[in-house]
């Protein structure tokens, strides 16, 4: 989306097109270490005595890292001026639906073993698994919609709006977490913290545009900038 | 990280096991004969070098299904005490000291008691007793405990008639234990007076033959095989007898989620997921969970009459 949508910053361009191949690669390679893991201790028999469940749990955590790492970038970029970040951006994301995928088949194959009446059931009397379900239907459209033909179809500002519920799913994500523990809420607090801070600071620089704004003259503020969204600041 | 100092010598380094283990075999069973080690083949001699409780008196009660592997036993535990992770009791659990060890037992008695561990294990002849075990949590093993029927040691303090239930509170210990608010520390459980005394009801001080690994609960832990794994107490310091129903930790924590009785029962649902099924730990497809998880010919009998969606 960055190559249709974004005009490119001084600082984009300051990272040359091999480097953002050469980072992109990283990220990639980086991206399925986890997995990679989860192989190996497969093949060394050393998933535990609940294997399955080591898999989910593996796979959730890793959909809801990948998330927050996504979600990680603007804030980032906007801290520290790495333009570049954005560039990695949309990998990320798809590494997050990657991981949910996974996460999701762990639970339809490995656990319920296509026992849809159970997953059916699943899906509508356990709230940890509706908003973990859900979560995982709106990741769909998103993963769909993230190649450039798709930003140019839907166009800059639509694509920018259904993108947004990004935001909506990782609430659902954490929830997901934080309604399936037990007693311990401490891990599922961890994530909870980091997902308030990156939506915190989103909704603080909002707020700073705003009053911005309303202290610019009334010129300057007459809704042309809405006209052109550029990204997701 | 600061705490690592202190952990540096276990306490299985201080005693070693075969002596620990040796000292109270000996006490115990002079004279028994060597019917067990006879037995065995050279593997089972060597294990008994680590821990082997002697000659076990093979109980009736045992199902016959395929044992879950020791190494699964003794690795996938929820021992809160030591971390929330089913894998941190094998690694934290070491450090608690099991030995010496008593256990109170008071309240409505009429000969309330102290027991240290030798008494403990003087209580009874040392049965193994192979049982399901079925998790909250929708995931089951099979076990073969050693120990002796709780009644054992109930009798030997006398209830009193007024004494209706019985309390179980457990080790907690701030100075090698996970003191973070997990639960309301320390881990207590509840059986009504009945309950307690069926025979099934067991005081387990060894699994496989051995004694019992600190994180399965050493040195003497209950187990109660038609209730879900919560209600079998782990590193029992005081037994109380009351007339009152008796507070539980995870009753406490989640009163719609843990009932008092938590029987084993696949039509009730925890509010959050399914018990309907189990998944055996070693298993790829779940199985139905069973009713009293298979024990309610032995136990059904003591909740005739009661609605068990509302005493679940």
């Amino acid at each position: 989306m960055t190559a249709t949508t974004a005009p490119r910053s001084p600082s984009v361009k300051a990272l040359s097109a091999g480097k953002i191949s050469a980072l992109k690669v990283l990220v990639f390679i980086l991206s399925l270490i986890p997995l990679g893991l989860l192989l190996l201790a497969f093949f060394q028999d050393d998933l535990g005595a609940n294997p399955i469940e080591t898999i989910t749990h593996a796979t959730g955590d890793w959909t809801l890292r990948f998330l927050l790492i996504t979600l990680a970038v603007t804030p980032l970029r906007k801290l520290t001026g790495w333009h570049w970040l954005l560039r990695l951006r949309r990998m990320l994301g798809l590494f997050t639906f990657f991981y949910a995928v996974l996460h999701f088949g762990t639970y339809i194959v490995l656990d319920q073993f296509f026992d849809w009446r159970a997953v059916v059931l699943d899906v509508l009397k356990r709230p940890y698994i509706t908003v973990g379900f859900a979560a995982f239907v709106l990741l769909v459209p998103l993963a769909v919609t993230s190649t450039n033909a798709m930003v140019r179809r839907l166009g800059g500002r639509r694509w920018q709006a259904l993108h947004r519920s990004v935001y909506g799913i990782a609430i659902l994500g954490v929830v997901h977490y934080w309604w399936l523990v037990k007693a311990d809420m401490f891990e599922p607090l961890i994530y909870a913290l980091i997902l308030a801070v990156l939506l915190g600071l989103r909704a603080w620089w909002r707020e700073q545009e705003r009053l911005r704004q309303r202290s610019a003259p009334p010129a300057q503020a007459n809704g042309h900038r809405h006209i052109i969204p550029i990204l997701p600041r | 990280m600061l705490i690592k100092h202190a952990a540096d010598i276990r306490p299985s380094e201080i005693t070693s096991p075969e002596l620990y283990a040796d000292r109270r075999r000996f006490l115990r069973l002079a004279g028994a004969g060597t019917a067990a080690l006879a037995l065995g083949g050279p593997t089972e001699l060597l294990a008994a070098q680590a821990g082997d409780l002697g000659p076990l008196v093979k109980s009736p009660f045992r199902v016959d299904e395929p044992l879950t592997p020791r190494k699964d036993v003794t690795r996938y535990n929820n021992f809160y005490e030591f971390g929330t992770d089913k894998g941190d009791p094998a690694i934290n659990a070491h450090r608690m000291k099991t030995d010496p060890w008593t256990i109170k037992v008071e309240g409505l008695v009429g000969k309330p008691r102290t027991f240290d561990l030798d008494q403990i294990y003087k209580l009874a002849p040392l049965e193994e007793r192979i049982y399901r075990l079925r998790c909250v949590e929708a995931w089951s093993m099979v076990i073969p405990w050693v120990g002796f029927p709780l009644s054992a040691l109930l009798k030997a303090v006398e209830p009193l008639g007024s004494a209706r239930y019985v309390e179980f509170v457990t080790l907690f210990d701030p100075k090698v234990m996970d003191t973070r608010p997990v639960l309301d520390w320390p881990y207590k459980e509840g059986l009504r007076l009945d309950e307690a005394m069926h025979p099934l009801t067991l005081m387990a001080v060894g699994l496989y033959g051995e004694v019992l690994p600190n994180q399965n609960g050493a040195p003497v832990r209950l187990v109660v095989p038609w209730k879900y794994g919560f209600k079998s107490a782990k590193s029992i310091v005081t037994i109380r007898l009351t007339d009152k129903q008796p507070n539980t930790s995870w009753n406490d924590a989640g009163p719609e989620e843990y009932g008092f009785y938590s029987n084993v029962n696949p039509d009730v649902d925890h509010p959050r997921w399914s018990q309907a099924k189990e998944r055996r730990i070693g298993d790829f497809l779940k199985r139905k969970t069973l009713p009293f998880n298979g024990y309610a010919d032995q136990v059904a009998s003591m909740y005739a009459g009661m609605d068990l969606r509302k005493n679940f």
